[in-house]
């Protein structure tokens, strides 16, 4: 195929990727309903084969198709769905408009043991120890990170601006949303990965891609035996070197007629750039000497993934160990263990699986998720932590289980959510205003939407908090609503691991209709 | 009938506060005070849909007219406090709020406005409590009240607690103001009713909760907004388990609802209607004191109305 509706293709695909993913990260109202992120999320590859890892099933595994899709035709990951690769080629194209010499590439040598090694590391790191790379690197997951830290602010200072400009109108569609920062040191990783991945994409097109992504450098390798790829018709080249210097990949070596299928992204610019129409995208003539070889790399590759898919599995399956709440730390009112968010299941298992996109915390309509810098330790850095002096979960709301794309959330039904007990409430009278001022308050007590929190007769006319722990589902209302600073004098410790809180009683309220005016 | 002594007597006064009012640069307030002037200082009504109880009530003020003019902006405040279905009575029932509104832009209303500081997340609260929908359905603005942006500090004069306190602007900008509580039980200061309601037109609620919270809400109540009517929705009543609710096991069906342009003698019916003792709550004998309306029901001039 040589025409340039491949490349058109691709660029219209990939941003309506790319818009897709603005809009669930810009969600800011949640009007995206997660069955529809859910699809677009299915086919981010670490993701989906995380999701598989703790599903075990392949219903939900879109990896899968990225897998076949690679065997195919190559890395069209990379240039159609990935939402980091589409991100930097609209970088490229930024600083080609900029400077044109931004945009010559030309070929180069791969940083083939460089690249190599890190996936092996990068692998070796997940099976063996857990998520700390995979955090640190699946392309997904920095983008999710560059979207709610970097991104959202500048969205909403749009939306209030908008917003602004409409209520002088009278008109109420928009509304002003406060932007809350995350603390300083949450930055620290978006912000260095923005400045490294950035500069990159806007001088050297796809290196990242080609030299640190682990994903990137996993489907190249498969690409080796991927049936349609990028072809140079020998006899038609004029060796003008026209496509090496617009290929973002630095990939094609236009001398020995030669593209480096590992690196080559499907981005077809080659295709529309050749004016001797010596380029184009068909199935792949193999030469008949590299056949055994060929079948010795795709054995290779094959059984490398078959261990990929398999080893977690007996991995898990052998270990169970009962996690421990984290030690004290020196959080004010004495909290053991961090709350971890709902379906969860385990802090363990949370932190197992998580690798810090952070469309929770871009999609918690409360804003009650926060990234944990060590409240979990460092597996757990940039994942999502229950921050109940910034917000409360709210007890109709199931929002970050049902988008969660790596299933570290597992999705709970409504009312399996509000029998969840994710930790449990604590009362330190001696910091209550009731006791302190003499007062009434009662704070807490109307936010829990359970009644864990009720109140008692105490000295007077005045009634003062109890707790019930049983029915308390840990949702931190009371400790939010609390008015008493710097301690609260309500607060609630996380359970390491999530258990079913029982459901409220509440007997039929002894009263009858009035036939009489009682005034 | 009115003699020649009263007419003196009525004029010189009004005029005498007319132009206290005026020289105040209180204008709007002269305006709104001036049009109302109703037969009863309280219609109770019982034994209908609230919707039409609120028909029958009003017309025994005078309708809607007696209280809002042509090309007014109304501020209507319902309780929209919680992420609770209509049917669980935490909040005030769509339904009235949207006949409400009805009866506004009947009287000439040029803009109705609703909003609430909700306790739960806004756009849920909004949304389940059914208010938003029935709000639009009838024409209004219905406006967030989710930042801090939308309110602007302003003073209580006379507040014992509460010197200053933060607004919402569009009760700043209204002509008319319209309370329209649900009565509940409520876990600390036992009754919510027509006082404790506005809460909700405020920011920091904190403040108040640690500051005496009883002191405060009658405090609030100095304000110069007052409500021009207030309108308590006791169809479904919680009577336990207040302000959120567990499940319908906490309501009553009282089918009644309560009608006054003075909020002190609202909370007084209310806690009758509740089923508590007056002189527990006591925010309403602080409001009493400080002279923001009469808790001696038997003094005041009521219609009961059973439908």
């Amino acid at each position: 195929m040589r025409s340039p509706n491949l490349r058109r293709f691709r660029i219209l695909f990939s941003a309506i990727v790319l818009i897709c993913f603005f809009a669930i990260f810009f969600d800011f109202k949640n009007l995206i309903p997660s069955k529809y992120i859910n699809i677009l999320l299915a086919f981010q590859f670490i993701p989906s084969l995380m999701k598989f890892y703790d599903l075990g099933t392949l219903v939900t595994a879109g990896f899968i198709v990225i897998l076949i899709l690679t065997f195919l035709s190559g890395r069209v990951y990379c240039s159609f769905l990935c939402p980091l690769g589409i991100g930097q080629d609209l970088f490229s194209r930024i600083g080609g408009k900029i400077k044109r010499k931004f945009r010559r590439y030309g070929f180069k040598r791969p940083f083939t043991i460089f690249r190599y090694t890190l996936l092996a590391v990068t692998i070796i790191v997940t099976l063996v120890w857990g998520v700390y790379l995979l955090t640190l690197l699946d392309p997904y997951s920095i983008f999710g990170r560059f979207m709610t830290y970097l991104g959202r602010p500048v969205g909403l200072v749009i939306n209030n601006f908008i917003s602004w400009v409409l209520h002088k109108f009278d008109v109420y569609t928009f509304e002003h949303i406060t932007i809350k920062g995350f603390q300083l040191l949450t930055y620290t990783l978006p912000v260095l990965f923005l400045l490294l991945i950035g500069s990159l994409s806007l001088t050297k097109g796809r290196l990242y891609c080609n030299m640190i992504c682990p994903v990137g450098t996993l489907l190249g390798l498969i690409s080796k035996i991927s049936i349609f790829r990028i072809r140079m018709d020998e006899h038609k080249c004029t060796k003008c070197g026209r496509c090496s210097v617009g290929c973002k990949s630095s990939c094609i070596d236009f001398l020995n007629h030669k593209v480096d299928v590992t690196r080559c992204v499907d981005c077809f610019n080659c295709v529309n750039i050749c004016q001797e129409k010596a380029i184009s995208f068909g199935i792949v003539r193999l030469k008949h000497k590299n056949h055994e070889t060929d079948m010795e790399k795709r054995k290779f590759v094959a059984g490398s993934i078959m261990l990929l898919l398999g080893i977690p599995q007996i991995i898990r399956s052998q270990e169970k160990v009962v996690p421990l709440p984290k030690k004290a730390s020196t959080v004010k009112e004495n909290k053991t263990c961090p709350v971890c968010p709902p379906g969860g299941v385990s802090i363990e298992d949370f932190n197992k699986d998580c690798t810090a996109c952070s469309l929770c915390i871009a999609a918690c309509p409360n804003g009650v998720l926060q990234p944990a810098m060590m409240q979990y330790g460092l597996a757990g850095v940039m994942q999502p932590v229950m921050d109940y002096h910034k917000s409360f979960c709210t007890y109709n709301c199931t929002r970050c289980t049902e988008i969660c794309p790596t299933y570290a959330l597992h999705p709970l039904a409504l009312e399996a959510k509000k029998l969840t007990q994710l930790g449990k409430v604590n009362f330190i009278k001696d910091n209550c205003i009731v006791k302190t001022e003499k007062t009434a308050c009662g704070a807490c007590s109307e936010a829990c939407p359970t009644k864990a929190v009720y109140m008692i007769p105490y000295e007077g006319n005045l009634l003062i908090p109890e707790v019930n722990n049983e029915i308390c589902i840990g949702c931190g209302h009371c400790e939010f609503a609390c008015p008493t600073t710097p301690y609260k004098a309500i607060y609630v410790d996380g359970n390491s691991i999530h258990v079913a809180a029982k459901a409220p009683e509440n007997e039929k309220a002894e009263s009858e209709t009035p036939v009489e005016f009682p005034f | 009938m009115m003699n020649r002594r009263d007419f003196l007597k009525k004029s010189a006064g009004a005029g005498l506060s007319a132009g206290a009012a005026v020289s105040l640069g209180r204008y709007d307030r002269l305006r709104v005070n001036s049009s109302a002037s109703p037969k009863y200082d309280m219609v109770a009504i019982m034994g209908g849909s609230p919707e039409a109880m609120f028909d029958l009530g009003i017309q025994e003020f005078g309708g809607m007219g007696a209280f809002v003019r042509k090309g007014q902006k109304v501020v209507v405040k319902p309780n929209i406090g919680w992420d609770r279905t209509p049917d669980l009575a935490a909040n005030t029932s769509p339904g009235l709020v949207a006949r409400i509104i009805e009866h506004c832009f009947k009287a000439g209303a040029k803009e109705v406005y609703v909003f609430d500081h909700t306790c739960d997340n806004w756009v849920n609260c909004y949304k389940n409590s059914g208010i938003e929908k029935a709000a639009r359905g009838a024409g209004a603005k219905v406006v967030p009240g989710s930042s801090e942006k939308y309110y602007q500090n302003v003073d209580i004069p006379g507040g014992v607690k509460l010197r200053s306190v933060k607004v919402h602007e569009l009760l700043l900008s209204s002509d008319v103001f319209i309370n329209v509580p649900i009565l509940k039980d409520h876990n600390s200061t036992r009754m919510t009713s027509c006082l404790k309601n506005m809460m909700g037109v405020v920011w920091d609620r904190g403040f108040w909760h640690s500051n005496n919270l009883n002191q405060c809400i009658a405090d609030y109540a100095l304000f110069e907004k007052k409500p021009a009517l207030n309108i308590i929705d006791c169809y479904n009543v919680m009577i336990k388990n207040g302000p959120q609710g567990v499940s319908r096991n906490d309501l009553v069906l009282k089918k009644s609802q309560i009608i006054t342009s003075d909020w002190v003698a609202g909370d007084v019916a209310s806690t009758r209607m509740l089923g508590v003792d007056t002189e527990k709550i006591e925010y309403i004998a602080m409001a009493h004191k400080l002279g923001l309306g009469n808790m001696n029901l038997d003094s005041l001039n009521i219609k009961r109305i059973k439908m």
